[in-house]
């Protein structure tokens, strides 16, 4: 097995097991978050500030290598424009959210520990990105085709 | 607004989002890549050459951690309220909105707002603000 697949294996590893511990995969614990005039649980707050705080000093450490510790180019985002598919899809993203408390993460995390709802979730959320990659191509071709 | 004592968690709070700064670290420093998790699952249903494996190794740690939990503690409690007609709304919602959003929780909110970016941090404020108004409404305007 090649080296960047054992480390990708740890840091998916690394990653769920941060969901699990600070109760994130618990859409219970989420959805206490997202009731702000309710009672309210700011905990998710909190594992956004750990996981920041230890992001930061990382990706500007990452951003002046611009390599890996093995030697490979770091693939940084390069966009920088404001537009409106990242408003539109981050609104609809924030009702599925609300809606049944997971996010990507903790929805195959909770599906990994055996819970029948969170693999319904979970293939529809695939099915979802599916319908939108099918429309994006479409809407390409089309282009494509208007300008040829 | 009153905070829930009983729910608060501080300290499992902080430590499990300094795990996921951790992976987002080993996943940066070692892959060069970003460890958002929309953006993985979106590439292997749609497959770039040279990309699959990593991104199949992410995606079977994260599938895989419960099962690793288990060999030293009992997983921690799973509730899922929403009932099997909201779940596959909400899952095509978070399917659609984070690939056409470019992100979600890991990728904006964790991953790009570490990196100071100005996208990221729209998105993130406007997926919070999505989800605390869907909250709001389905809690306390239709009392679900």
């Amino acid at each position: 097995m090649n080296k960047t697949t054992v480390t990708a294996l740890v840091s998916g590893l690394l990653f769920g097991l941060g969901l699990l511990l600070s109760g994130m995969a618990n859409p219970e614990k989420v959805l206490g978050f997202l009731d702000l005039l309710g009672a309210w649980d700011p905990s998710l707050a909190l594992v956004m500030g750990g996981a920041i705080a230890v992001g930061l000093p990382v990706f500007f450490i990452a951003g002046r290598r611009g390599r890996t510790l093995l030697g490979d180019q770091i693939q940084m985002p390069t966009r920088r424009d404001i537009d409106r598919p990242l408003v539109v899809g981050s609104l609809l993203f924030g009702m599925g959210w609300g809606l049944a408390g997971f996010c990507p993460g903790p929805a195959v995390v909770a599906t990994g520990a055996g819970e029948p709802k969170a693999l319904i979730f979970t293939v529809a959320m695939l099915v979802g990105m599916i319908l939108f990659q099918l429309t994006q191509r479409r809407a390409q071709t089309t282009q494509s085709g208007a300008q040829s | 607004m009153t905070i829930d004592w009983n729910a608060f968690t501080p300290y499992t709070a902080l430590a499990g989002g300094a795990l996921i700064g951790l992976a987002t670290a080993v996943l940066l420093l070692l892959n060069g890549r970003i460890a958002g998790i929309s953006g993985i699952l979106g590439g292997l249903l749609f497959r770039a050459p040279g990309e699959t494996a990593w991104r199949l190794a992410f995606t079977i740690g994260l599938l895989v951690g419960p099962a690793l939990w288990m060999l030293v503690h009992a997983l921690p409690p799973i509730h899922i309220d929403a009932g099997y007609p909201v779940l596959v709304a909400a899952g095509l919602l978070v399917g659609i909105g984070t690939r056409y959003g470019s992100g979600c929780t890991s990728g904006h909110g964790v991953c790009g707002l570490s990196r100071l970016s100005p996208r990221s941090l729209v998105a993130t404020l406007t997926f919070m603000a999505a989800g605390f108004i869907t909250v709001f409404v389905v809690r306390h305007l239709l009392g679900a």
